[in-house]
């Protein structure tokens, strides 16, 4: 594996062994030492061409604990029209000699067209682009899931997973779809109809309209963010309605199952898709969710860049 | 017995018959199972088919403003190596084509470049912003002697604008070619809406928004008796309205690009800009709909929409890249492949539907004549039973944005002939100089 552009190009022993070697990893961080030497001497540029601080923070912290030289290279609100054009970024960071470059980018695609392009020559992670696909993202979820609900277990296997609200616009619920599915959860995607995609019978996942009925019967709860601005585009009437028909409130959570976890991939409209009562609960798993982000990421730059994995109980 | 310019020995003509073309001055002077006379010129073209120059409803030639993509000598080169007598050029220029003064400089530049005819199309209302109506009469009475009219690039989609325009051009003769995208249903489109975008999450550009503005206009053209084309048809269920406006009785034509033709919307998975136009690349089932409505003749015309773009305006994102694709120098080839090699359509189809009605629907008299005694000797020498790779690198235009990079095609254009000159010799455009 020399890139990381999409769910799609994992096979489920793939994404297996990036979730075991993230598990090994997670035991390293919890050590007195938390850095490792694998990556010394190699260059890692996080390309962010859109705001994102969580994910380059968390991807800076993996590999500076693999010991990986980093570039913060923050292009922000970059696209042809307002400066230098990907290409003439990619080949700068070639330049420069970048062992991998992780990319955030707004436009669809914007990482494959790195990795396919002959503009650079190493390692492409794929760090959101659009709304495509945020596989790193999906990954830490998987990992997240199943260090709760399946715990020693390497798959998903006999888990259902409920994904609300922006499907359209989420490129987690598009990375996650892909992922949970092929790691042998059941999942069901729950928003108004004008945040599904044209298309979307076609994924491997169920569709529903009616939270409620949701709920009762689902072991995780991963609600999406909603962009103000959806709002402006007739996708639902007003925040309030949303709210009621999608949101997920103290008193929609009382009918969760015994056991069932709550995410959110962040950052949070508290009020909106979740109330702070239920980011905030025992069920919540949110901030853990960072917590695992920082291990998924480590393994997935352990795994390009050293082109091997770690098996549980290895050192 | 006289000597005659040219001969074409051998060739098979649209109709299947196997015959000998004589050529004097500017036109087809005999066609003869077997000319033994003089001649001065002697074409071998056995084993080839022979058809009336092609002619294009729907270039964009770029010039006047955007020289780096095309010009209209560039143009008309890729033309000529891809058989064709006549480009239509859009209007969608910089300054747009929608004064007197602008078609007659594209006008004059293609008869300067003197590869083919190069007929203007005016634009439906000024700097195609779908408010005011550009000045019709002066361009249709221009040297250009306009008659097709387009804003297309954009949608004439102001309901009111349309109906006015198609009531206006019948003072002309003339037809208005819509480009048919309701702009609220498209808003930073990407690519075709269904099962491929919701995978690679690029906005979509829903079939409806294409359906409805040629329900819509074919009603509208029905109810003030005007004439209507629709430029670049993609989708099965437009199909459907065409045929229904048809049998109607409404004069309605429409068109099909050879992209659309034969590529589909899962090409974009690669992101790879190269693939992205307007209207989108569609689904397999909308392209079996247009083969079958272009063979059944619902379809009237193969037009290319060729166009051409810088390679920075391709070389990025997808959603950052420029729509459209080359079409000159492959058009006959994908027809080929699409519709003859699959056993479709005749030959004697293709030349209806790439020359003759083409050249009716704007009403280029001099163009899309039968290939007999008398008419204007435009005409294509083709070998249908040769292939050729196509290499981006090679292309006569100058923007190397084609779809078909390393496709291996049927069919080569050996010779062409615009008004009895050769531009075309075995396959070699002649250079601007020689003519």
């Amino acid at each position: 594996m020399r890139h990381l552009l999409s769910i799609e190009d994992l096979s489920k022993s793939d994404a297996v062994s990036i979730l075991d070697t993230a598990h090994e990893l997670a035991r390293v961080s919890d050590g007195a030492v938390k850095k490792l030497p694998t990556l010394r001497g190699r260059t890692i540029v996080n390309l962010f061409a859109e705001d994102s601080t969580r994910t380059r923070i968390s991807f800076e912290a993996a590999a500076k604990r693999l010991s990986a030289d980093v570039i913060n290279f923050s292009a922000k609100g970059s696209s042809v029209s307002k400066g230098e054009s990907l290409k003439d970024t990619a080949m700068t960071l070639q330049a420069m000699g970048a062992d991998a470059v992780v990319i955030r980018h707004s436009a669809s695609g914007a990482a494959q067209r790195l990795a396919d392009s002959q503009w650079m020559s190493g390692s492409v992670v794929n760090a959101g682009d659009g709304t495509h696909e945020h596989p790193s993202q999906a990954l830490l979820d998987a990992f997240t899931i199943r260090k709760h609900l399946r715990a020693g277990a390497h798959d998903l296997e006999g888990l259902t997973v409920a994904i609300v609200g922006d499907v359209l616009h989420s490129r987690v619920a598009r990375s996650n779809v892909l992922l949970l599915s092929k790691l042998g959860a059941k999942v069901i995607l729950v928003a108004p109809p004008t945040l599904l995609p044209v298309g979307v019978e076609s994924w491997p996942a169920t569709v529903s309209y009616d939270f409620d009925s949701v709920i009762p019967f689902v072991d995780v709860v991963m609600m999406l963010r909603v962009q103000q601005e959806r709002m402006s585009d007739l996708y639902f009437p007003n925040a309030r309605e949303y709210s009621r028909y999608f949101g997920l409130n103290a008193d929609r959570m009382k009918s969760m199952k015994q056991g069932s976890i709550v995410m959110h991939p962040g950052p949070m409209n508290r009020g909106l898709e979740i109330s702070a009562e239920v980011a905030d609960s025992a069920r919540s798993v949110i901030t853990e969710q960072v917590t695992n982000g920082v291990s998924v990421r480590m393994a997935i730059l352990y795994v390009l860049l050293t082109g091997s994995a770690l098996e549980a109980g290895s050192n | 017995m006289n000597s005659i310019d040219v001969v074409i020995k051998g060739a098979k003509l649209p109709n299947g018959t196997v015959s000998d073309i004589c050529i004097q001055g500017e036109h087809v002077v005999d066609v003869v199972k077997d000319y033994s006379g003089p001649a001065t010129h002697v074409v071998e073209a056995t084993g080839c088919v022979v058809l009336p120059g092609l002619v294009d409803l729907h270039t964009h030639l770029r010039e006047p403003g955007r020289e780096d993509a095309e010009t209209v000598l560039s143009g008309s080169q890729a033309g000529a190596k891809g058989g064709f007598t006549a480009l239509s050029a859009m209007a969608n220029t910089s300054p747009v084509a929608d004064t007197a003064g602008v078609v007659e400089q594209v006008y004059r530049l293609g008869q300067e470049a003197g590869y083919l005819d190069v007929f203007p199309i005016g634009a439906v209302t000024q700097g195609l912003r779908g408010e005011a109506l550009s000045e019709i009469g002066a361009m249709a009475d221009s040297v250009a002697r306009v008659r097709v009219f387009s804003d297309d690039g954009h949608c004439v989609s102001d309901p009111l604008v349309m109906r006015r325009a198609l009531e206006y051009i019948k003072k002309f003769d003339g037809v208005v070619a819509q480009h048919a995208q309701d702009p609220r249903m498209t808003v930073d489109s990407q690519m075709n809406e269904g099962i491929v975008s919701a995978r690679l999450g690029l906005k979509g550009w829903p079939a409806v928004a294409e359906e409805a503005i040629i329900a819509r206009d074919v009603l509208l053209t029905d109810h003030v008796n005007s004439r209507l084309h629709i430029c670049h048809l993609t989708t099965a269920g437009g199909v459907e309205i065409i045929r229904w406006a048809k049998a109607r009785g409404i004069d309605v034509t429409a068109e099909v690009t050879p992209h659309h033709l034969l590529l589909t919307d899962d090409l974009a998975g690669s992101y790879d800009p190269v693939y992205k136009v307007n209207p989108p690349l569609r689904t397999e089932h909308d392209v079996h709909a247009l083969r079958e409505a272009l063979a059944d003749g619902t379809i009237d015309i193969v037009a290319t929409d060729h166009a051409p773009h810088p390679l920075e305006a391709k070389e990025c994102e997808w959603q950052e890249a420029a729509f459209g694709m080359l079409g000159l120098e492959t058009a006959l080839s994908i027809v080929q492949k699409t519709m003859i090699d699959s056993g479709m359509m005749s030959w004697e189809q293709v030349a209806e539907r790439m020359s003759l009605t083409p050249a009716r629907i704007g009403r280029y008299a001099d163009q899309g004549q039968q290939l007999a005694k008398g008419a204007f000797a435009n005409l294509v020498v083709i070998n249908p039973t040769k292939s050729w790779r196509v290499d981006r690198d090679l292309v006569l235009s100058n923007s190397s944005n084609t779809p078909y990079h390393g496709h291996e095609l049927p069919g080569v254009v050996e010779h062409t002939f615009f008004k009895g000159k050769q531009t075309v010799i075995n396959g070699e455009v002649i250079s601007k100089g020689a003519k």
